[in-house]
């Protein structure tokens, strides 16, 4: 048996989605944009896709969900073309965003410095999350968009995006989440949170990878990304990914009907996971419980280094993180505890377990088992737990 | 590279099997009391390197036989990831029952080298080169509080690449002698910045307070000096050892302007002609003279080929064989 609680770097694809998806790879292989049969076997599929996607965040008609190839290319596409269709050439010369949010967008925002724009990253307080107020005191009249993650992939931690939305409309200045870790999590609706653009992707909710989507208002269009052909009504162009997008319309239809259940009873395995790492000596949890998609706890464990503890339950078949999937490679610490101000010898420290509709309370108890086995060994070995002599002082 | 680059691999893959083993079954782990020691006959030392903030750190005891200054016993605790667990361990291992002059011998490429499972294969990637680091501190440490001095003094040189135990001076004299230009050769010729990259510049996982970037910059700013010093000694002297393609563009018309006076000019004078030099280009392996005919010279029937094989083999002859002269 192996057990998977890395659903926040990605998510197993719900069967289902998976059989919906087969009849377009051979049977109705063809390109939807061409005039004749093989064309319109695909369009019966694609409009109930669409519906399902627009009906899963309750966007207007008149709104544009346009499908990209992920995540990342929603939040590419918004933020250099805030750049060229608001910035450049214009009075407007700043964005707003968090310290934590994902690659795809600090990476984006530093590459956007490099080219005279500024940009506020926005610290979050000691829960993980940014304020209301940090954001109104970092609006100008310079400011082109705010880009807020909806919930935070690493913490869980869910953000007061209807709030900062409705001050962003307020202002008159354009805002953006990047729901990815919301979206088929949390219900997220559209015509209750006044954003203007909102991305997601599919592989996060049981769908396929390398699908996902961005929700843009109506009167807020922005200049496509990719110049071709006349696709998803030439905002975005490329041959639609026939299979991808049924895959992402089923999958979230699903996870939505899903939505309540995970609320309950993911969130009561959560919970269960959470009380016993915290009645480990040393242990803290980031960021209130009530406040964190169901399915994320990230602990930080006094004295042993985040990967050593992923080996540990590596070997006993289970799969964690200690961060940011993309990140997994990297030696640093999770920037996450640096930003909430944690204490600096806890900046390895930290583990995260994010579950699925699909965990079961038997797993939990185990890795609730083997967790308590791992801490106890590599705490064993840990300077943090060792002897000093009386005449030793411990410096650097 | 490209390939390999693109779909990253897990960094596990890349442990040799006695990491592996190391780090599920630790051998030397543990902690030596005050009564310990006394029991096995030495002094206690305990010596702290890294900390948790950075990621690693480890604690090393060792129990120290006065007479003799053997290490009697030795073990270890660290805070960190699998690979530094293994290397501390090593360490340990690689210690016992040596004296203390002789362990602080031990490097990092000691441990590295004790981890791997064939002689030619790393035992961890390029990344966690510098857990074994780590241990060498450790080491260099408690020799330290065992004598009664500092650490640094059993270092005589200055380290900028830990991981491959690369010296400030070794680096100076490779870019010298191999008239390095770029901060990848460096790193093919030495290994110096091929592991944690903290030494290549700042920003890295680690601060320094030597970086490639700069000792490249310095000694290359160097290097320039004592070029210009030499082609600018050798036209005083006349001894120059510095080849003619080396000078300045100004110091080869010179020198060119000095063999056509003695050499060709003479001549040329003697039949109410001259010549006149308008440029020096160095065009890849060809350097390029540029001059003009005057007086008799112009439209003289020699001009394009007896005179002017004349002139290009003077100064092939006395400057440099990839002279080309061309009339203009
Ligand atoms: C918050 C957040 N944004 C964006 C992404 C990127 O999504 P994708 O893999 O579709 O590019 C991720 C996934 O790692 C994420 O967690």
């Amino acid at each position: 048996m192996r057990i998977y609680l890395d659903n926040n770097a990605t998510t197993i694809v719900d069967r289902r989605v998976k059989d919906a998806m087969m009849p377009f790879f051979v049977e109705k292989f063809g390109n939807p944009n061409s005039l004749h049969s093989f064309a319109s076997d695909t369009h019966p599929a694609l409009k109930c896709a669409m519906g399902q996607l627009y009906n899963g965040i309750n966007a207007n008609q008149k709104d544009d969900i346009i499908i990209t190839s992920c995540a990342t290319e929603s939040n590419n596409w918004v933020l250099k073309s805030i750049y060229f269709d608001h910035i450049l050439n214009s009075e407007k010369n700043h964005i707003i965003t968090s310290e934590v949010e994902h690659p795809s967008i600090i990476a984006v925002c530093k590459f956007l410095e490099s080219l005279g724009v500024e940009v506020t990253y926005l610290p979050v307080n000691s829960q993980g999350i940014v304020e209301v107020a940090t954001l109104e005191n970092a609006i100008t009249d310079k400011t082109a968009l705010v880009s807020i993650m909806w919930a935070n992939n690493e913490t869980g931690m869910i953000f007061p995006i209807k709030e900062m939305a409705q001050l962003c409309q307020a202002k008159g200045v354009l805002f953006h989440t990047d729901a990815v870790q919301a979206v088929g999590k949390l219900k997220v609706n559209v015509s209750d949170v006044p954003v203007d653009y909102l991305s997601f992707s599919a592989h996060k909710f049981h769908g396929p990878k390398a699908v996902g989507g961005l929700f843009i208002r109506q009167g807020k269009r922005i200049s496509p990304l990719m110049h071709g052909g006349e696709h998803m009504g030439g905002l975005r162009s490329g041959t639609l990914n026939v299979a991808g997008i049924v895959g992402m319309g089923y999958a979230l239809e699903i996870a939505n009907r899903y939505i309540a259940y995970e609320d309950k009873s993911i969130r009561y395995l959560r919970d269960k996971l959470e009380d016993a790492l915290l009645d480990i000596p040393d242990v803290f949890i980031i960021g209130d419980r009530a406040n964190r998609t169901p399915n994320t706890v990230l602990a930080s464990i006094k004295g042993v280094e985040g990967e050593s503890m992923l080996w540990d339950l590596n070997r006993s078949n289970i799969a964690a993180s200690t961060g940011s999937a993309c990140a997994s490679e990297d030696l640093e610490s999770n920037p996450i505890m640096e930003a909430i101000g944690a204490d600096l010898d806890l900046a390895h420290t930290a583990v995260r377990f994010s579950l699925s509709r699909f965990t079961t309370e038997a797993e939990i108890d185990f890795v609730i088992e083997k967790t308590n086995e791992a801490v106890k060994r590599l705490r064993a070995i840990s300077s943090s737990y060792a002897y000093t002599p009386k005449n030793h002082k411990s410096e650097l | 590279m490209a390939f390999e680059d693109l779909i990253g691999g897990s960094i596990w893959d890349e442990y040799s099997q006695k990491v592996q083993d190391l780090m599920n079954n630790p051998q030397n782990q543990g902690e030596i009391t005050e009564e310990d020691a006394e029991r096995i006959g030495g002094k206690l030392i305990v010596a702290d390197f890294g900390a948790e903030s950075c990621g690693d750190a480890v604690r090393l005891y060792w129990v120290v036989e006065e007479k003799t200054n053997i290490i009697k016993e030795a073990k270890f605790k660290s805070f960190g990831c699998g690979t530094a667990i293994a290397s501390s361990d090593t360490m340990i291992q690689l210690c016992k029952g040596k004296t203390v002059d002789e362990a602080v011998k031990i490097t990092n490429i000691d441990v590295e080298h004790a981890m791997r499972d064939n002689p030619d294969t790393p035992a961890v990637p390029p990344q966690k080169m510098h857990c074994s680091v780590m241990s060498y501190d450790v080491i260099k440490k408690a020799a330290g509080q065992y004598k009664g001095v500092d650490a640094e003094s059993f270092e005589t040189e200055i380290i900028v690449c830990e991981c491959a135990r690369v010296t400030l001076g070794t680096l100076q004299e490779v870019i010298k002698l191999n008239d390095l230009k770029t901060i990848e050769q460096i790193t093919d010729y030495t290994k110096a910045g091929a592991f944690c990259k903290s030494c290549i510049r700042p920003g890295g996982h680690e601060e320094k307070e030597y970086y490639l970037v700069d000792i490249l910059a310095d000694v290359r700013a160097e290097m320039e000096q004592e070029r210009l010093k030499n082609i600018a000694d050798g036209i005083v002297t006349g001894t120059t050892t510095a080849t003619f393609a080396d000078m300045t563009i100004v110091q080869k018309l010179k020198k060119t302007e000095e063999v056509i006076d003695e050499f060709i000019r003479p001549m040329l004078i003697m039949d109410g002609g001259n010549i006149e030099i308008i440029d020096i280009k160095q065009e890849r392996a060809n350097i390029d003279v540029y001059m003009r005919y005057m007086g008799a010279c112009v439209g003289c029937a020699s001009s394009s080929t007896g005179t002017l094989f004349a002139i290009e083999n003077t100064l092939k002859e006395k400057l440099d064989e990839n002279i080309r002269v061309l009339p203009i």
